[in-house]
């Protein structure tokens, strides 16, 4: 049930902050946040709680039926992945509600609406174990990220929110397709139309109507990921959103396509997965380089790490397509610490913005000697995107290298190469903001309580990422090694139930020999090869 | 003791971030306390250290302070691993950076950025000090980023010059590359060993690999990368003589003592990889030959006073590298260990002379400082010594005379690496002396500002006499035969046996070497203090000047990559700063809306066109239907 | 009636169907467009005639008929749609009253 009030509270809590609107101008704000601090409360709560429950991934369900003629129920089920994407969602939230507090003055109830009922979306698309509910909520948070984009952005800020809406609602609905198409298989071949995803899972499926129905969710996925060729919504989305906006696009609603991809593709899809594996981690290599060549570029610091967005989520696609645990695992570390750098830097935009209103590169500099605090933590966000050691996406980064390396070497060695180009972006926005002197700016603020109260919890959660991941890590083995169990299986049985108790399979082995676990890792793209 | 191994990189760090936190609240007096003894106490523990360390000798020390993480049976530890080996880099860096931690209290006392240097400088040493005492090469990684993250902050800490900036990308990006090609190779040893834990890649890897196997040289190959990036050898070494751009002290800690070396650390730490890859052992030391060499007729023409410093730096690395590529380990180390305190002592006494000349780094508009400053004269002059190995009383002749020696009776020595080296060493011998002579002899140009006080001549003082005494403990066995040094390094890194038939003539060998120096340092005192004439006539001819010109700039290697790699990259940036793929979706958008356009003026009103278009219609069908 | 009688009705129709082709496509007052509509019908309604009377059957005078109706209806909305775009525009040239935008 309280997976239920995840959702409903942030629901809840939009609708009240817009019409408490009428009371009083401010009160919006103070209800956005206490819904949100709810949640988080709630999510942390639920995370000290069942930290003792090891074994089994599914740490919690909650499910009744909805529309029992189509098999549509109201499912809801947490994970270890779920509740880490809760956790980031949550938190994410918070800040955004946070630095919108002196930012958006126009429609200040409406705003938190949107704001809240993405938050609801992303919500309902982490928990969701319906494919029908699934879709919904992909729709949820699509539609209120257009009003964000399209009411408070900036200068070009209905462009972007089409091009926004365009691209994820034309792969939405081949997504769409593809869930409809597999329900139907699934109903044929089995007599139980459902839209359940336990139930789905193991759906025998022909080779081609596999790869077909692979390629509608991949299309959803891709996009919002996003892959390179699909990637050019983002830049606009990015630098055109309020500086909320950009913070939950960039930590969160990217991070809606790596789940996608770990949640459903990987488990539903092995054969056709491994399969399109080489072309994917390509597609990932390609999107690490390219991004980081055209951030270079940019002048426009917001996109400018929108695409440095692009280029960090081609270890993403790159490493859930390695198909090992220690890939999984940088991914879904790089989703936390991507997330967190990520939108941090784009916080700090939003600060420039705040104080220049400009976000041309041009027009910055030399704002070390007059905001060293804010230039402190800058640096730390600087150095967390170009893979620090010491920082959470160094240990994302390298545990998708380690992984990716057993799959395919030379990928990995160009994916490696992407870091020093990294290097290059990353140190020009140091260089044009903070240290070459730029044009004048009187008065130039350093950041004061409420900001330091945004960044320092960022920094802090980068460096504990960085130095101590073990309890994110321990948090999603469980949800892994079940993704990747299709992998280890030579026959993956239909009637098993999927509501997994049992020992996750690599646990045992994990320690006791090393060198059979590499065997083991190469064994299973060998044991996929040959069908069964 | 060994319980507390995990204070000696952690006081440094405690010091970065109380500088970092407190900073600009506290009293200069407190940063400078605050700074220098975090790591004089980190000095002192390690002092202790050691010196248990050489009654009990054990094998190692080993603590581990936390696991970082575990995926998978991959499971690297915040965990340090301390012998002989690391004890003597922990050493030089504790050591070497209280001292001058301790000179950069008065050398930076008038800058508004106090803080932020110790803070930097502090972070540097906990950085570098996790590099050489990790137990595994993730956490040998994070230290290694950490002290180029540091030298790109210590370089650009003068950030308001562009040049600075550029200077300090340019050195973390060169460093970068390296550290790629090194992340690769972890990644092979990770798939081949299952783990980064380095005693256990040792020992597994000789049952793994044979000699020679490709594995193993690709392995060695790429921890190559790294070390040359790191250590500015060729083909990564142009970051080095720009990263003069930093403060003096940076420049003697980071870019001469320490950091610069790690390379040398990590190859003599990866020893058996490269014992397994004699093809990469040689490419090592060819590596330091070539790049001995280079650097060494850059040197000769520089004027600016550190960026000599600097070449002689990576020229003596070339050294450290030729010596772990003959395998003469412990050679290698010991220089290491020597260049580390005359490297310091030169950077710390020009640094002195740089600030008692208001910033003046020009050679050209020094001289005649021998009286002015007694005390830098006779300080640097014994840096200077030691740096061109004038034999017999210096210690960079003892560490100096090992390699060359090595370089040709050693298994893997021969002629040409020892002439190489013996070039070198006469390349030296001019270059440092001729430093010596425009600086300190002649007329003065210029007149003193800041005479150096007790805390810059201090440092110095300790500084020199350890360049005379340090090379005491290793002597030639034809020579006194100490060997304190090599037998501290024994349990770690495998010993060298020299060519027995080249063994009896030893002593000719070292004449020839002692010959060498004192050539060099003849030749330019005829050059710069006897008839500089001679020296204009040179200059006067057209070649002599085109070759000066090439060797100033360190053999157009900036020009070339600027060629053949950056403005290709910013050109293809720039090209596509809108993104092509982008105009793939707007024309879409285009075809779409222009189909509008066209389809919307079929529907505008004019009568004339339906009929048209009736008619048009009605004829086609009428084609149609009769033709079919 | 004879064939060659025949030829000469149905050419007659389609010299006039096409003479008032033409008209509709080049005349922009709008009435003649109109009046050039009407004889395209009569021409049509020729056709008809000449048909019925060849193969003797009362179709072809029944059509004629509902031509007829049919042109008078299409002629008094026409020429009411007339009235009005002169009163719109204060014209009767028919490509004036292009401001349709589709």
């Amino acid at each position: 049930m309280i997976l239920v009030w995840l959702i409903v509270i942030l629901m809840a809590g939009g609708l009240l902050a817009w019409l408490s609107k009428k009371i009083n101008p401010e009160l919006p704000r103070w209800v956005a946040l206490a819904a949100v601090l709810l949640d988080l409360i709630l999510i942390v709560y639920l995370w000290i709680s069942t930290e003792a429950t090891t074994g089994s991934a599914w740490l919690m369900r909650y499910e009744i039926s909805w529309i029992p003629q189509w098999g549509v129920s109201f499912s809801l089920a947490l994970d270890g992945l779920s509740l880490l994407m809760l956790l980031l969602t949550f938190f994410l939230g918070l800040l955004s509600v946070l630095i919108s507090w002196k930012e958006i003055k126009a429609k200040v109830g409406f705003f938190h609406f949107n704001l809240l009922w993405v938050l609801a979306g992303i919500a309902g698309v982490f928990l969701t174990m319906d494919l029908f509910l699934f879709y919904f909520f992909w729709e949820v948070m699509l539609i209120p990220m257009y009003f964000l984009i399209g009411v408070w952005g900036h200068e070009n800020r209905t462009y972007a929110a089409f091009k926004f809406f365009l691209f994820t609602q034309a792969s939405g609905l081949l997504m769409l397709l593809a869930i409809l198409g597999l329900y139907f298989i699934h109903g044929s071949e089995t007599g139980n139309y459902t839209f359940n995803y336990f139930e789905l899972l193991n759906t025998p499926l022909a080779p081609d109507a596999a790869r077909l129905l692979m390629f509608g969710f991949l299309a959803a996925f891709l996009v919002k990921l996003p892959v390179v060729p699909f990637h050019s919504w983002l830049p606009d989305a990015h630098s055109q959103a309020p500086t909320a906006g950009s913070v939950i696009l960039a930590g969160l609603l990217l991070k809606t396509g790596a789940y996608g991809l770990l949640r459903f593709v990987v488990p539903l899809f092995p054969t056709a997965a491994v399969e399109f594996a080489p072309w994917a981690m390509l597609l990932g290599v390609i999107g690490i380089i390219y991004g980081a060549i055209v951030a270079y570029s940019q002048t426009d610091l917001k996109r400018l790490v929108a695409y440095t967005s692009v280029s960090h989520m081609g270890f993403v696609i790159l490493g859930v397509f390695a198909f090992n645990e220690w890939a999984l695992q940088g991914v879904v570390m790089q989703m936390i610490a991507h997330g967190l750098s990520t939108g941090a830097l784009f916080i700090l935009a939003g600060f420039l913005y705040e104080r220049l209103h400009t976000r041309d590169l041009a027009r910055m500099g030399g704002f070390w000697s007059k905001a060293p605090k804010m230039g402190v933590v800058a640096l730390v966000f600087v150095m967390a995107t170009l893979g620090l050691p010491g920082l959470g996406n160094f240990i994302a980064e390298f545990l998708t290298l380690v992984g990716s390396w057993q799959a395919a070497n030379w990928l990995t060695v160009f994916a490696t190469i992407g870091i020093v180009l990294a290097t290059v972006y990353s140190l020009r926005i140091m260089q044009k903001v903070f240290y070459e002197p730029g044009p004048r700016h009187e008065s130039f603020r350093d950041l004061n309580f409420r900001e330091m109260l945004i960044a320092v919890p960022m920094v802090l959660g980068l460096l504990w990422l960085g130095l101590y991941p073990q309890p994110i890590i321990d948090m999603a083995r469980p949800s892994i090694t079940e993704q990747l169990q299709a992998y280890n299986m030579e026959e993956p049985t239909i009637a098993e139930p999927k509501t997994v108790v049992e020992q996750p399979q690599s646990e045992a082995t994990i320690n006791t020999n090393q060198l059979a676990i590499n065997q083991r890792a190469f064994s299973n793209l060998q044991i996929i090869q040959s069908p069964n | 003791m060994e319980n507390l191994l995990w204070l000696i990189p952690a006081l440094p760090f405690l010091g970065a971030l109380l500088l970092i936190v407190l900073g600009t609240r506290l009293s200069r007096m407190l940063v400078a306390i605050l700074g220098a003894s975090s790591v004089a106490v980190s000095a002192l523990i390690t002092i202790l250290l050691g010196i248990e360390f050489l009654q009990t000798r054990p094998e190692f020390y080993h603590q581990e302070v936390w696991q970082w993480f575990n995926v998978a049976g991959f499971t690297p530890s915040i965990a340090f691993h301390v012998d002989a080996l690391s004890i003597v880099f922990v050493f030089v860096i504790t050591f070497v950076g209280a001292l001058i931690h301790f000179y950069a209290t008065a050398y930076m006392a008038d800058d508004q950025d106090y803080s932020r240097f110790f803070a930097c400088m502090n972070l540097f040493v906990g950085s570098m000090l996790m590099l050489v005492m990790a137990d595994n090469l993730l956490l040998l990684y994070l230290g290694w980023e950490g002290v180029g993250l540091c030298s790109y902050l210590l370089i650009g800490f003068w950030y308001k010059e562009p040049e600075n900036g550029y200077a300090a990308r340019k050195a973390f990006l060169i460093t970068r590359v390296g550290d790629t090609a090194m992340a690769i190779g972890s990644f092979m040893l990770f798939q081949a060993f299952g783990t980064l834990h380095i005693q256990t890649i040792l020992t597994e890897a000789p049952e793994a690999w044979s000699v020679g196997s490709q594995m193993a040289v690709i392995v060695a190959l790429l921890l190559l990368g790294g070390a040359v990036g790191k250590s500015g050898q060729l083909p990564l070494q142009t970051w080095l003589p720009d990263a003069m751009a930093g403060p003096t002290p940076v420049s003697a800690l980071i870019h001469a003592a320490t950091m610069v070396t790690a390379g040398v650390y990590l190859i003599a730490r990866m020893y058996v990889i490269f014992e397994l890859a004699p093809l990469a052992q040689t490419i090592v030391a060819i590596v330091g030959a070539v790049t001995l060499l280079l650097a060494g007729f850059s040197a000769l023409t520089q004027y600016d006073l550190k960026r000599v410093l600097a070449y002689s730096t990576i020229s003596q690395i070339g050294y450290m590298f030729l010596a772990l590529g003959v395998g003469a380990w412990s050679a290698g180390i010991f220089h290491f260990m020597i260049h580390g305190f005359f490297k310091a002592l030169l950077f710390l006494c020009a640094g002195a002379i740089i600030m008692a000349l208001h910033h003046e780094q020009d050679m050209r508009k020094m001289g005649g400082l021998r009286h002015k400053m007694p005390v830098v004269y006779w300080t640097f002059l014994i840096g200077a010594a030691s740096l061109a190995a004038l034999p017999l009383i210096t210690a960079g002749f003892y560490s100096k005379d090992q390699i060359l020696w090595y370089a040709l009776a050693g298994e893997n020595g021969s002629i040409w690496l020892y002439l190489a080296g013996l070039i070198g060493a006469f390349i030296t011998s001019i270059y440092t002396f001729r430093m010596v002579f425009i600086t300190f002899f002649g007329e003065s140009k210029t007149h003193l500002e800041h005479p150096p006080g007790k805390v810059i001549t201090i440092p110095l003082i300790i500084l020199a006499i350890l360049s005379l005494v340090g090379g005491f403990i290793e002597l030639p066995h034809n020579f006194g035969h100490v060997t304190l040094f090599s037998n501290l390094m024994a349990p770690v890194l495998p010993a060298i046996a020299a060519n027995e038939g080249l063994a009896a003539n030893e002593w000719m060998f070292q004449l020839v070497a002692a010959i060498v120096s004192l050539g060099g340092v003849f030749v330019a005192y005829l050059f710069y203090i006897k008839s500089p004439q001679l020296l204009a006539s040179i200059e006067r001819s057209d070649f002599a000047m085109a070759l000066h010109r090439f060797w100033h700039s360190g053999w157009g290697f900036d020009a070339l990559y600027d060629a053949l790699i950056v403005r290709p990259y910013v050109f293809i940036s720039k090209l596509n700063k809108r993104d092509f793929i982008d105009s793939f979706y707007t024309g879409l958008a285009r075809m779409a809306e222009g189909f509008h356009v066209m389809f919307s003026e079929t529907q505008n009103g004019v009568l004339r066109n339906y009929v048209a278009g009736i008619v048009v219609g009605a004829i086609m069908i009428l084609t149609i239907s009769l033709f079919l | 009636m004879t064939p060659a009688h025949m030829e000469a009705a149905l050419l007659l129709a389609g010299v006039l169907f096409m003479l008032g082709l033409i008209s509709v496509l080049i005349r922009r007052n709008i009435i003649f467009m109109l009046i050039s509509v009407e004889i395209m019908l009569n021409a049509a309604g020729l056709a008809f005639i000449v048909a019925g009377s060849k193969w003797v059957q009362p179709d072809g005078q029944v059509m004629f008929i509902f031509i007829l109706t049919m042109a008078a209806a299409e002629v008094s909305v026409g020429l009411a749609l007339i009235l009005q775009i002169y009163h719109q525009l204060k014209t009767l040239d028919s490509d004036a009253a292009n401001l349709m935008k589709g």
